[in-house]
This record gives structure tokens, sequence and C-alpha cells, in this order.
């Protein structure tokens, strides 16, 4: 019985792990070559007849997928690799480095032939333009229109603004701050959490607020999101220390719906 | 309509066509050619083409497909866009008057052979860490912004870089990566 545990688990990390490499190989466009298809295929093989629930099938078919990917690449690579315009890309980037850029633009020059294009206003988008121009009613008069209503200047109180949510209770910096020691504690010892036992409060009002306040966290570098596809968890995993993350790399957005039907789901689980 | 009459109208109305940029992007399909100039229009542009050699310019066919092996069908000539572009080649001076500094362009070469190279993908990144070695820090993004402006290259959401439709245009790639290699 726990022979066949075992297995089981060993297996899913060798699919898991054959998942990875294949969207590694896909991703840095590194050789294909590298992944052996053969030894993959008898792993995946040899693990099939242990998958019984809709989750490990799902697993397996996500592996057989990368392994088809895998192969498509490697005959890609084949038949670039056949073509008149194959060349080693390390030479090519010897050849560049070694170049002035006179001697690249030289090259360049020769190769280079430019669309010639003309730009001009018709007779018909000319007679529109002078239509539109005639039918322009003189700024005086447009502004008379947008003109807003006159209202009596007065003074208010900061607990006034606050009530109407113009300015917040506390500094906006500090209770970014405030929430990230708070992340942190909760993440202790395990690295990270998962979103949702972060974000989530009593009331929904509360847990949006939470979620808004967790965007500015990953924003801003106090934290990272991490996202399992497979099981479909986001997990939120605090910094030591903020790492400024703008202009470093391509920011990429993870849209994370934060709906009450979630926020009920969220709750009721955590109470079973 | 006398013949000769017929090819000077279609002549005339071909120019047009292709010289005056209609849409956002220059050039014409071609079963929009079709339309215009009627089913012979490929005959059209073999006579404009040799009018405009002797100005060095010429008619350039850019497949969406690639280019095929073979003759073109006629399906592949109508899904086909047509340009004008260039016939020979530009000098350093006439480029610094088209606004392109010989920074810009040995960036755009650097760009452009890479991602041939790289089998026509390449990471923004590691164009950028090439880029750095012959241009200033600052100018590296500004110019792979401008590239992807104008046309020469696109990014997706990965931050990889590929060939856009000007590359396909106006860049003989095989000239290119051969002269490099050559040197």
């Amino acid at each position: 019985m726990s022979m066949g545990r075992q297995k089981k688990r060993l297996g899913k990390e060798h699919l898991k792990r054959i998942i990875d490499s294949c969207r590694s190989v896909e991703e840095k466009g590194i050789n294909p070559f590298l992944v052996d298809v053969n030894n993959i295929l008898a792993i995946i093989h040899e693990y099939f007849p242990e998958w019984k629930n809709p989750e490990e099938l799902c697993l397996d078919a996500e592996a057989v997928h990368q392994i088809a990917s895998a192969i498509k690449l490697q005959s890609e690579w084949v038949k670039h690799r056949s073509t008149s315009l194959y060349t080693d890309p390390f030479l090519i980037e010897e050849k560049l480095r070694k170049l002035s850029k006179e001697e690249i633009s030289t090259i360049f020059f020769k190769s280079w032939h430019p669309i010639v294009e003309l730009e001009q206003i018709s007779p018909h988008s000319l007679a529109e333009a002078i239509k539109y121009w005639q039918n322009l009613i003189p700024l005086d008069e447009r502004w008379q229109k947008t003109e807003g209503l006159q209202i009596e200047t007065g003074t208010t109180t900061r607990e006034e603004l606050v009530k109407q949510q113009i300015i917040a209770k506390k500094e906006f910096s500090k209770e970014l701050e405030t929430f990230w020691q708070e992340l942190k504690q909760k993440a202790m010892g395990k690295d990270k959490i998962e979103y949702w036992d972060f974000i989530g409060a009593e009331t929904y009002e509360e847990t949006v607020k939470h979620a808004y306040l967790a965007s500015f966290l990953v924003t801003y570098g106090y934290a990272t999101l991490e996202v399992d596809r497979l099981e479909e968890i986001v997990y939120i995993r605090p910094y030591k220390t903020p790492i400024p993350t703008v202009g470093k790399k391509q920011a990429i957005s993870l849209p994370i719906p934060i709906s009450f039907e979630d926020w009920k789901n969220w709750k009721g689980g955590v109470k079973d | 309509m006398k013949k000769k009459t017929y090819y000077a109208t279609q002549l005339k109305r071909a120019t047009h066509l292709l010289f005056f940029k209609r849409h956002r992007k220059p050039g014409v399909k071609g079963w929009e050619l079709k339309k215009r100039l009627g089913a012979d229009y490929p005959k059209i542009l073999a006579l404009l083409n040799s009018y405009l050699e002797k100005l060095d310019l010429q008619v350039k066919t850019v497949f969406e497909e690639g280019k095929p092996s073979k003759n073109p069908t006629k399906a592949q000539l109508d899904r086909a866009r047509f340009y004008i572009t260039l016939h020979g080649s530009l000098t350093p001076k006439e480029t610094k008057m088209m606004g392109w500094r010989i920074d810009d362009i040995a960036g755009l070469a650097m760009t452009i052979s890479t991602i041939i190279a790289k089998k026509g993908k390449a990471s923004r990144e590691e164009v950028e860490r090439l880029l750095r070695d012959k241009l200033p820090g600052w100018r590296v993004n500004v110019n792979i912004d401008r590239y992807i402006r104008a046309g020469y290259i696109d990014q997706d959401e990965k931050g990889q870089l590929y060939l856009d439709w000007r590359t396909r245009a106006e860049i003989d790639e095989k000239t290119l990566i051969d002269l490099l290699m050559a040197k």
C-alpha cells in the first residue's frame, strides 16, 4: 500500500520535472535536443497505470503535451539548421562584438532597401477639413457651455476628508509597511503563504482592501507572487528587504479576481 | 481603349496606389490591387518595376507565408503585400538625412542579425546586453522601443523579440548574414 503511494508521489515529481524542463527549453530557446524524448516517454509510460483520478491524469496529459511541444521545437531546429540562413548564433555575436559601429552600419546599408512612402492630403479630406472648421463653434461659445456650477468656497476638517475617503486615516506608505510586516509574520517559517489566506478577512470589504494593499506590496517589490498552475493556487512570498523592480525587467500583470463568491468560498473553507 | 493607353492608365493608377500611404502601414495587399487594377495586376506591376529600376526603385513583394520556393500562385499573390522600396543601397550621408544616426543603424543591424541567428526569436535582455557593448546604456532601451515602433521588430508579453513586417519588406536577411560572416 505504502509502496504504491510512494511510487505515485515519485511519479508526480517526475512528471512535474519533465513539464518544467520542457517549458524551460521552450522559453529560454535552448537546444531542444537536450530533451531526451525516448527516456521521458519511457517514464511517462511507466507511471501511467498508477494514475486514477482526473488531477493525476491531467498532469500526465500536460507532460505528454509538453513533450509534443519539445518534439515540434526539435523539428523546427533541424529545419532552421538546414536553411541557408543558419549561422551559429555565437559566431554572429562574436562578429558583432568585434566589428565597429561604422563597419556594422556599412554592412547593413548593403542589405537595406527602405520603403518609399509618401503622405499627402487629398482634395476629399481637405474638403472635409474645411467643412469641419466652418461648423466649429468659436472657443468662447464652447467654454460658456461647459461652465461648471459655482459653489461658495468654504473650509473643511481633516476628519471630514477621512470620512469622505478623500484622504486615508494613516499615511499610505506607513500602512503598506505595517501590512508587509504582517505578511512576514504570517509567512514566518513557511517562506510563503497562500494568497487568499493572507488577504482573506472577516468582511468582504476588508478582503478587497487587503487585496488592494497586496498589489502594491508586489508592485513596489516588498513581495512576489508565485502561481502553481497545476493546483491553481497563488502564493505570496515576502522579501526580507524591498527589491526595487521598476525598469529592471518586464513587469507581468497577474489579474486575481476577488469576487464576493470567491470570498464566501474561502470563508467557508476556513471555517470548515 | 487601345492596349497602350490601357496599360498607361493602369500604370499611373498602380503608381498612385503604391506610392501614397493609404493605411496605417505602407504598401498594398494583392487583393486590393486586383480590385483596382484587374486580374492582370502582376503584369502591370512587372511593367512598373521595369520603369522604376531606372530610378533605383523596385516593387517588393512580401509573401504572408514566406517566400515560396516555386512561382507564386494567384492566391499567394493576392495575400501578399506590395511595396515600393529602394533597389540599391543608401550611403551613410543619405541615412543621416532620414533621421537615423550611425548608432541607431548599428543597433538595428545588431538587433536584427541576433534575432535571425536565434531562429527568429531572441529575448530582449539578451539583445540589450549585446547593444550595451556599442551604445551608451540609456540609449539601448530607447532604441529598441524605436525599432518596435517603426515596425522592424515586435515584442511579446514574455519579452521575446521577433522580426516584424518592416524587416521583411526592407531587409535582405541573407545578404546581411552573409556579409557579416564574410567580415
